[in-house]
């Protein structure tokens, strides 16, 4: 038990915060797009989003949440050295949030304002998040190159974000925004390219023993399917933001599945690479383990009620499924 | 001039600045979430269109209020860790799990399902929305359930044991049903019911003066004035009860609330007074002989313990003392409010000019009570963290102070403004004509587009 239990919430962080950065990473990203779209489209882009934000957002205090329980001694170093981006995080995911409902509630003449508020609010989350992995994946070290590097990967972080909100609008929109959607996501493409080889490398460089299990012979061509199952799909994705075409002809969907594919891959990536550490070259899963009676106890909380969250999860995109310009907002 | 803020403080008043902000939203959403499904049940057994009025009316006010209570109470999770590293390395066994299940059986509950009842009604069947609503009632209730269970077990822990300063559970069944635990959930519910049920009524009192009521307005502020004025008594039975609970288990707290400061048989209440921790004494009292001791152990010559035998080891005085006139007196004018426009109703006559200018300015009454009422037991719980066995000062984070000052100012001012924004919006919702505001899907009225949820 006391080996299996850190595993298994380990297992359920990781999908946590994988499930957050898709979805809450396409709300982000369509915050960070709005201010490049007509008023009439940025009510559909909103609306695309509406029903499923609240609950998106909702992942990463599961994320943070199963953190704290379990992993409690890691918890209050990692939060309290990002605690400045943490900050800015929760600034900009405040006025994300709030800015859904003041836009059209606040009166005509402030919704420019709050519209105004929602791209800033997403921007600054999205940025804040790209310096927390930027730092986590460094080893949270307080030195130049660290910064250099959390401050590059929250430049190019939000660009995972707008692929992803530009693939959803590609799902969700129809006509010119459509159209709009294909461009945007044209142009996040490199930018994401270079967040996602810079996350790539970093951890191999940070450290020697992390470098040595990617790089030793047998195991290495075990791990292939990850790099080139990322290039695959960017390659697809180089060639289908392209061909608008086919996209306008039912295929849509290819953009946002081949982003879950990459978010994926990064993922098994980075597990490989840091588990069994929680915190780099500092302390593994097993040190920072909560004591097993009370991982015990939310264990039966997680077994019974995770199916049931992803279950319901599932049945609120099913009822709002279909193009968002249909949404009835009453 | 150079000055530098302890940390600790610094830290203390971040914490109680995001607390204080968040607890307004959910003292209003826990208690509209049932008023809502309220409105739902009513409209589909008697199938009149005012209660789905009310409803559509409302559950803007509702999903406004909700956002802001979600996105402060993500910053709370991250400031348990921020803040207070110490206390989650020190009884992360036990706050842990509660929070966790605050997590897996409220927020994603309340959060999907939030989603459908706003947005889905055109898309299922009136069965499954009144579900969906009822799922959002219940989920927010589960929500208080755990964090007051926490709240609880921190103001009066059991079932654990300590080793090597860290907490470890030993009897879950004790820890969440802590002995303080089903006082403060109650008290806190009924909170939250009052301050809704005053929230309808006073808007719709504006509404009327205003001459922008629908036909649902009146339906829904007597929904209001019958709700306070049954509760608020309730209310203050319960809360009764509680204090004698914080007697047995925290008395130092109820000494400051009483600003006792000797041990003393026959204690006299306070009405007014200035207490002053440098003499010790409270000056300029006006009290009343042996009412203390009559409330507090309902006999007139009951013992109350004073403060001087906790020294050192007492909350500041004046803040909680202070504090709990404040929700007294408010306890007591909602009461007069309540009974008042209900004798009103009772006696069959319309509500009168004056009263629903008084339950207008007694909108957010509810708030004022709320917050003060957590100020007497949260202050009134200090130096603990945990009571009697973790102070606040060993579990708070070394930030600088010039970091926590930063980030404390821009905590302020973005709660202002959007404290600002929250009632400003009320008000711009509220003072639409009823026939302006696009209330049910397709009416003639409501763009075709996307219009305010």
């Amino acid at each position: 038990m006391e080996q299996v239990l850190p595993q298994f919430f380990v297992m359920v962080m990781g999908l946590a915060l994988l499930l957050y950065v898709i979805l809450d990473g396409f709300d982000l990203g369509i915050g960070i797009l709005v201010p490049l779209a007509e008023d009439a489209e940025k009510d559909i882009m909103i609306a695309a989003i509406g029903p499923f934000w609240d609950a998106n957002e909702t992942w990463i205090v599961l994320g943070i949440g199963v953190l704290l329980i379990a992993f409690p001694k890691a918890h209050g170093i990692i939060l309290s050295s990002l605690y400045i981006p943490v900050t800015v995080m929760l600034f900009g995911l405040i006025l994300r949030g709030v800015a859904f409902d003041f836009r059209v509630k606040a009166g005509d003449a402030r919704k420019h304002l709050w519209n105004r508020a929602f791209f800033i609010g997403s921007l600054t989350a999205a940025m804040s998040q790209g310096w927390m992995l930027g730092a986590y994946i460094t080893g949270l070290q307080e030195n130049l190159t660290s910064y250099l590097f959390a401050a590059l990967i929250a430049l190019t972080l939000p660009a995972l974000y707008v692929m992803l909100g530009s693939g959803w609008l590609l799902i969700k929109t129809e006509g010119m925004l459509f159209e709009k959607a294909a461009v945007w996501a044209r142009h996040a493409l490199l930018p994401m390219g270079i967040a996602l080889l810079l996350v790539s490398i970093a951890t191999p460089i940070v450290s020697q023993e992390i470098a040595a299990r990617w790089f030793s012979m047998p195991i290495a061509i075990g791990l292939l399917p990850i790099p080139v199952s990322c290039a695959l799909c960017y390659a697809i994705l180089y060639w289908i933001l392209r061909r608008v075409d086919i996209l306008r002809n039912g295929y849509g969907w290819v953009v946002f599945t081949a982003l879950i594919v990459i978010c994926l891959m990064a993922a098994l990536g980075l597990a490989y690479s840091i588990y069994p550490d929680i915190i780099i070259g500092r302390m593994d899963v097993f040190e920072a383990a909560a004591a097993t009676n009370s991982l015990q106890f939310i264990f039966y909380g997680v077994a019974a009620t995770l199916p049931v969250i992803l279950l319901y999860s599932g049945f609120v995109y099913r009822i709002f499924r279909g193009k968002a310009t249909s949404l009835s907002y009453e | 001039m150079s000055m530098e803020f302890d940390p600790f403080v610094l830290a203390r008043i971040q914490f109680a600045a995001n607390i204080s902000f968040h607890i307004l939203f959910p003292s209003i959403t826990v208690g509209l979430a049932w008023i809502l499904l309220y409105f739902r049940v009513r409209f589909t057994l008697s199938g009149n269109i005012a209660w789905e009025y009310a409803y559509y009316f409302w559950v803007k006010i509702f999903a406004l209020t909700f956002a802001l209570g979600v996105v402060s109470g993500i910053t709370m999770s991250f400031q348990f860790g921020t803040n207070w590293p110490g206390f989650m390395e020190r009884a992360g066994n036990i706050a842990g799990p509660l929070l966790g299940y605050e997590v897996l059986t409220a927020f994603f509950l309340e959060a999907s399902f939030l989603g459908i009842m706003l947005f889905g009604k055109s898309r299922i069947s009136n069965r499954l929305h009144l579900i969906a609503t009822a799922t959002v009632a219940i989920g927010t209730s589960i929500s208080g359930f755990w964090i007051l269970a926490l709240n609880s077990w921190m103001q009066t822990p059991v079932g654990f044991a300590i080793e090597n300063g860290e907490f470890f559970a030993q009897d879950w069944w004790q820890i969440i049903f802590n002995p303080s635990f089903p006082y403060r959930f109650l008290h806190m519910m009924t909170a939250s019911f009052i301050t809704s049920a005053f929230l309808i009524a006073g808007v719709s009192a504006w509404r009327t003066r205003l001459g922008v009521d629908g036909p649902a307005t009146m339906m829904v502020m007597k929904t209001g004035i019958i709700m306070a004025a049954l509760l608020t008594p309730l209310q203050i039975f319960i809360g009764d009860l509680h204090g004698l609970n914080t007697l047995q288990h925290q008395p130092a707290k109820i000494a400051a609330m009483e600003a006792i400061w000797n041990t003393e048989r026959g204690a006299a209440f306070t009405l007014f007074g200035l207490p002053d921790e440098k003499t010790r004494t409270t000056r300029f009292a006006i009290e009343i002989p042996y009412a203390a001791s009559l409330i507090l152990t309902h006999k007139a010559d009951g013992e109350v313990k004073g403060l001087n035998e906790y020294p050192d080891q007492h909350p500041p005085v004046a803040m909680v003392f202070w504090s709990f006139r404040v929700m007294l007196g408010m306890g007591v004018l909602m009461l007069l409010t309540s009974w008042c426009a209900a004798f009103q109703l009772l006696r069959g006559r319309a509500i009168g000019k004056k009263m629903l200018a008084t339950l207008s300015l007694m909108t957010f009454s509810g708030w004022v009570a709320t917050l003060a009422g957590w100020y007497v037991t949260e202050i009134g719980r200090q130096p603990w963290i945990i009571y009697g066995l973790l102070s606040s000062a060993d579990v708070a984070a070394d930030h600088a102070s010039a970091t926590l000052t930063g980030t404390l100012l821009g905590y302020i001012g973005l709660y202002v403004f959007l404290l600002i924004s929250y009632v400003q919006a009320l008000r711009y919702l509220a003072s639409k004509p009823a026939q302006s505001l696009s209330l049910l899907p397709n009416s003639a009225n409501n763009p075709a587009t996307v219009e305010a949820h």
